[in-house]
């Protein structure tokens, strides 16, 4: 028997991958999108247009504020109604334009396309940092701070995410199975900037077709399509590092201290998409799913196109959806408002009805350890959660709470239904605030 | 047989090292620090911004702390430590918590259902828990937890009510609200302003109709430097404060007494 790629811990959801037969879709041209100029983790851009402004598609709406922030491009041609604020997925204000679009769609002249295999890595990050890449995954971290690792950090190989082990989300399947070239080509970019020797491209074993099509895509390039074992969260970075070399990232450390870096397939295909054509990141592809929508399916949206606008032209709905998240199920944000925009990092927009819901009486943890069993960061999170709920966050930290990634599989496997999730977020607030106050206290 | 006589053999030995130690190594105790250790509450609150009880009572005694700063004393207790102490009594001014806000559910608009942790902290992680106006107050109880007195009540219209009679003004509220909601003001106030939203008063109404919405008429109907405009959030002067009728000319019912708003909604 072949032995099967995977880490430890985990879960596996039901997938419900409605919308991975349903090729991607170019949606029309909208009349009104609100770009946030801050779609990334890190400093809001800086608005450079003023109201009235007319803009044309890929032309520079706010510039970079320091190192770990990221230029924000118009979506399509047309007018700056109003310098504004909207409400992000996270659930804050955000400061944004609304751009009101001509219908012309009229192309700002690209950046010249850039000969890579040639390139110093320094133009090639600075392409990067311009085009305004950031991590298509989720967390939406700037690509170009990744691609500087410090010095004395060598990364020797390159780990492409292309895992999706979020249940409902298609959307990078989807564009690994049509963009699988630009994707190859990504991946060679970054790994020419950073100098790695090794390129793995993690594959769940639930999409067959897709490892087939980058296998060929792959050709004699010398990357490896690694398939894995369907667990749930194998796409987190630490776990699909493990799952693909067998290295450990170790506690508080980052995948560079072993050497490792991981990119989504959606931002290696933005960085091709960059360097080779110059065409800054304005568009992304989501999946818009659920069972109350008509037509389920994956869409290359414009940044700014509200979930309103979304929810519309995937067919609208059939029953009312009782809530709304955007990202996946697992790990997505529930979002109150439908006037919310699309980011550079969403990923998807999840509608449920109202069977599908569950309302939770929360009960005392019975000390069962399936919440042990499944986390895949080896920690307590039961017993965690008893020490945070008594507000014991030194404790907490002493017992690694600060290396959760919020998967939320200790959650879905609580007999008792404990929130853990959000103990667990709780701990990390408290605890970062504490790091913060002696920081602080240290330079006074 | 053998476990009973080693274990009366080593109560024995450490008793007698115990003896020794506080014998000759010992510390007299202050009689001031005792006495004053009597006279404190010893409801540990925290109000006087030492460790406890005892923490403020050796303060006291060694002259780093007022006699005047236990919010929970009355003023006999504090005249008879300025006798020990020997300093003069200085007049104090007895605090109430208020929570500045009239965001029930009656009032104030929720854009989705909260079904987290039961906490306000846990739920400002979550975009607030889903209520409309971000400045209100989350009803989720935990300036109740933090109070050492019982003096605050969620109502069953989710909102925090101070009871005067019971507060005595430590301000452990204060610090345990995540939307900075309470205030400490003097108990010889009649009136405060529940809103603390410096949004605009359109913006305001749209979430809440207990808001305070700017419209100047206490500052009109108030005496000459009682009520003044921050925005549109109208501040009370607490140094001199209106008195209750002001409440009256308030067109939301922002500005009020501290009597609990009974819930118009069965």
């Amino acid at each position: 028997m072949i032995k099967q790629l995977h880490f430890y811990g985990g879960i596996h959801p039901a997938e419900d991958k409605v919308a991975q037969s349903v090729p991607i879709v170019e949606p029309p041209i909208l009349e009104t999108y609100i770009v946030p100029l801050q779609q990334h983790i890190g400093a809001p851009a800086k608005a450079v247009v003023a109201k009235g402004d007319q803009v044309k598609r890929g032309q520079l709406l706010g510039e970079a504020q320091g190192f770990v922030s990221a230029p924000v491009h118009a979506p399509t041609s047309g007018v700056i109604r109003e310098v504004t604020t909207c409400l992000g997925p996270s659930g804050a204000q955000v400061p944004a334009l609304l751009l009101a679009s001509d219908g012309e769609d009229t192309p700002a002249e690209p950046m010249p396309a850039i000969d890579w295999r040639q390139a110093p890595p320094g133009d090639l990050r600075q392409r990067i940092a311009a085009a305004g890449i950031v991590g298509k995954g989720g967390a939406a971290f700037p690509t170009v701070v990744k691609l500087s690792p410090p010095p004395n950090k060598k990364i020797d190989t390159l780990i492409l995410n292309g895992v999706e082990c979020e249940p409902c989300l298609t959307a990078d399947h989807r564009l690994m199975l049509e963009r699988a070239e630009d994707i190859v080509t990504g991946a060679q970019i970054t790994a020419h900037i950073l100098g790695a020797k090794t390129i793995l491209l993690g594959i769940e074993n639930n999409k067959p077709d897709a490892i087939e099509v980058m296998r060929q895509a792959v050709g004699d390039s010398g990357i490896k399509v690694c398939s894995l074992k369907v667990r749930y969260p194998q796409g987190a970075e630490k776990q699909l590092i493990y799952a693909v070399t067998g290295r450990k990232v170790p506690s508080g450390g980052l995948p560079a201290d072993i050497g490792c870096l991981v990119q989504n397939v959606g931002t290696a295909a933005a960085i091709a998409d960059a360097v080779c054509r110059g065409k800054p990141l304005y568009e992304r592809v989501t999946t818009v799913t659920g069972t109350p929508l008509v037509s389920p399916g994956n869409w290359r949206f414009r940044v700014g196109t509200t979930y309103a606008d979304a929810i519309k032209l995937a067919g609208g709905v059939k029953e009312d959806p009782i809530k709304i998240i955007s990202g996946g199920p697992m790990m997505g944000m529930a979002v109150y408002s439908l006037d919310i925009p699309v980011i550079k990092s969403t990923s998807g927009i999840l509608l449920l009805s109202q069977d599908e819901l569950t309302q939770f009486d929360v009960r005392p943890c019975i000390r069962c350890g399936r919440c042990n069993d499944s986390c895949p960061t080896g920690m307590m999170p039961g017993i965690l959660s008893v020490q945070i709920e008594n507000q014991r966050y030194e404790l907490a930290e002493k017992w690694h709470v600060m290396d959760c990634i919020e998967c939320g599989c200790c959650a879905y496997t609580c007999p008792a239904s404990r929130p853990l999730v959000q103990h667990m977020r709780r701990a990390k607030a408290e605890v970062q605030a504490a790091r913060r106050a002696a920081k602080a206290k240290a330079e006074k | 047989m053998t476990t009973v006589i080693l274990l009366t053999v080593t109560g024995l030995v450490s008793g007698l090292a115990i003896g020794i130690v506080v014998k000759f190594f010992g510390t007299t105790p202050n009689p001031l620090e005792e006495k004053l250790l009597e006279l404190v509450p010893g409801a540990n609150c925290g109000g006087c911004g030492f460790a406890g009880c005892e923490g403020y009572a050796k303060a006291m005694a060694d002259g780093s702390a007022k006699p005047g700063a236990c919010p929970l004393m009355n003023d006999a207790v504090v005249q008879e430590i300025c006798a020990l102490l020997g300093v003069e009594s200085e007049p104090r001014k007895p605090m109430v918590a208020v929570v500045c806000c009239s965001g029930d559910d009656d009032h104030a608009q929720r854009m989705a259902f909260y079904n987290g942790v039961n906490d306000c902290q846990n739920a400002m992680l979550v975009a607030g828990g889903g209520k409309g106006c971000v400045y209100g107050c989350l009803g989720l109880g935990s300036c109740a937890r933090a109070c050492p007195y019982g003096a605050i009540e969620i109502r069953p219209n989710h909102i925090a009510v101070v009871h005067p009679e019971l507060c005595v003004g430590c301000g452990k509220c204060v610090l345990a609200c995540p939307r900075r909601l309470i205030k400490l003001t003097p108990k010889s106030a009649p009136v405060h302003v529940f809103c603390s939203s410096p949004e605009r008063g359109a913006l305001k109404r749209k979430f809440c109709s207990a808001a305070c919405i700017g419209c100047r008429k206490c500052v009109k109907e108030a005496g000459e430097n009682q009520v003044s405009m921050n925005g549109s959030l109208a501040v009370i002067n607490y140094d001199n404060p209106p008195d209750a009728a002001v409440a009256a000319a308030c067109p939301t019912g922002a500005l009020r007494t501290t009597a609990i708003m009974e819930s118009t909604k069965g």
